[in-house]
């Protein structure tokens, strides 16, 4: 196989250049230009297509670290991102571990496509299904107030619990599917070994079973956090006045503003955040492939 | 062991609980579409008027094909190159492959909200604009990664062996990948195909930077409706995306083990 490899490296890539080429160009176009692009642009005072004058500068930036509003947004959104992560993890993990220790066959096979079934399907319809069970008078209320003796207005819609609510409901499949695969290698004897030596379900827990979890634990968090950060259309749809978050504030930007470099320059600051925070957990994922 | 039978039991209920929390919303959301109160009021009573006054709803039946059109090629467009490109990651070996393979995960893991305003940016810079032809050229490259993804890891179970007896026997290299390993990566092409239609036809940051008012996808249109207020015609073609997906999502499942059973 090795000498396979020698053979095929000598002008490997010549031959794979015409299959890969079309593949890398698309992407070129359609996702690194553009990323330099904005990079390039949060460096600007204007559009230059404007025809208006444009000049480089810093203000972009530091306009970000002038006004605290931005700031105070963009912890906004990674406390948001904290917390919705944290309830994916309370949530997901033991559904997780049921699936991967305690259903077996053919139920499991069932159950596990059930639970990601809709996290393919269109995330912008889910989160307006919560709009319709949360709203005031929706059903929720309804179903509430037919069992409970007194009369109650749970109004959690156009609050932050609603879009935590839906944000958890959106994200939760993906840490159930990721700790689920790392639960599964977890070879059933070494559990059984940890409690035949006379540790309690919970030592075995605690010194088994979470630490052999734990890469699919990070991936599960990473692929939830990152994207919550960045969320703007749950926000705006179940919070209401109280949904403005970092993400809603750089769609204002693009769309109701206009302030484009302005918007480049804080999508920027985010893809920074975003990339600092894969970096850190990127040794713990490495160690699970 | 008594104790194991009642915790086996109490994991069980908690599933199922989970169930329900992720699928009683939509499932609410989808009856509300056959209630004809305009106001979601209850007592329930059944109708299919929202389903009829769809088809008069211009704006959303142009969205709605625009969007199916855009899945349609963006699948066609992200199987073909993602193939070629995931069967030259395979059979070569050269300098910078391992780059080229790190740089497919980008596109997966920033925020959309990132990607589709450099995009708006970068595609406006350039003259390209914005419109359907932008949404496309946006969706390909977001289907791109998953197809290749998908079917380099159907690629791994193929045994190099098998085109090089084929080869030894005298077929030529495009016999050899028509007729020995497209046949056998055939159920990765197929599901890597599934995934682009799904990341195409349920996207909607991307879209919603890159449309115009007249040039929207399905998602973009809704979005817009929600905000406008909600009336049970979003119920009607939320439940039809929904369906659609999930059909989609089912067939997907047929072709690609998402379990990673031993």
């Amino acid at each position: 196989m090795a000498a396979h490899g020698a053979v095929a490296a000598r002008g490997g890539l010549r031959k794979a250049l015409p299959l890969l080429a079309p593949a890398y160009l698309w992407l070129t176009v359609a996702i690194f230009l553009p990323l330099s692009a904005m990079v390039f642009f949060s460096f600007m005072t204007d559009l230059p297509l404007t025809g208006k004058p444009w000049a480089f500068t810093l203000g972009n930036y530091a306009a970000f670290f002038s006004q605290s509003l931005y700031l105070t947004l963009l912890l906004a959104s990674l406390r948001l991102g904290l917390e919705v992560t944290l309830w994916c993890i309370v949530i997901g993990y033991p559904a997780a571990y049921v699936l991967a220790k305690v259903l077996k066959g053919r139920s499991r096979e069932a159950i596990f496509l059930l639970v990601i079934l809709p996290f393919w399907s269109n995330g912008l319809v889910r989160i307006f299904s919560w709009a319709m069970v949360l709203r005031e008078g929706g059903i929720l209320d309804t179903a509430l107030n037919a069992v409970l003796p007194f009369k109650i207005n749970i109004d959690l819609m156009y609050s932050y619990p609603a879009v935590i609510i839906g944000l958890v409901h959106s994200y939760v499949p993906y840490m159930v599917l990721t700790c689920y695969l790392t639960l599964q290698a977890i070879d059933d004897s070494l559990i059984e070994a940890g409690r035949s030596l006379g540790a309690s379900r919970l030592q075995v827990l605690k010194r088994v079973i979470i630490p052999l979890s734990m890469p699919g634990l990070v991936a599960g968090a990473a692929l939830i956090f990152v994207p919550v950060v960045g969320s703007f259309m749950e926000p705006r749809i179940l919070g209401g006045r109280t949904g403005t978050f970092y993400g809603t504030v750089i769609e204002d930007q693009f769309v109701a503003v206009f302030n484009w470099p302005l918007g480049a320059a804080l999508s920027f600051i985010l893809l920074a955040v975003v990339l600092v925070i894969l970096a850190v957990a990127s040794p713990v994922l490495r160690r699970a492939t | 062991m008594a104790t194991t039978r009642i915790l086996e039991g109490l994991g069980r209920l908690y599933v199922f609980m989970l169930l329900a929390f992720l699928y009683l919303p939509i499932i609410i959301m989808a009856l509300m579409s056959f209630n004809a109160s305009p106001f979601y009021q209850l007592p329930f009573e059944w109708t299919v008027d929202w389903y009829q006054s769809l088809w008069q709803n211009g704006q959303l039946i142009s969205a709605t094909w625009n969007s199916l059109e855009i899945a349609v090629i963006t699948t066609i467009i992200s199987v073909v190159l993602g193939t070629a490109a995931s069967l030259a990651l395979y059979r070569y070996e050269f300098r910078g492959k391992k780059l080229l393979q790190a740089l497919l995960f980008p596109p997966i893991a920033i925020p959309w909200l990132i990607t589709g305003t450099a995009m708006l940016i970068f595609f406006f810079g350039v003259g390209i604009g914005r419109g359907l032809f932008a949404i496309l050229l946006g969706h390909v490259a977001l289907a791109l990664p998953y197809v290749i993804v998908v079917v380099s890891a159907r690629l791994q179970t193929f045994a190099p062996e098998l085109e090089e007896a084929a080869r030894s026997l005298g077929a030529n290299q495009w016999q050899v990948t028509a007729r020995v390993t497209l046949p056998w990566i055939m159920p990765g092409v197929i599901a890597g195909g599934l995934f682009a239609f799904a990341v195409s036809f349920d996207q909607f940051v991307v879209s919603y930077f890159l449309s115009t008012p007249g040039q929207t996808t399905l998602p973009v249109e809704i979005y817009a409706a929600i905000r406008k207020g909600f009336t049970p015609e979003i119920n009607a073609v939320s439940t039809i995306i929904i369906v659609v997906s999930m059909a989609l999502m089912l067939l997907t499942a047929r072709f690609f083990k998402f379990g990673g059973e031993k």
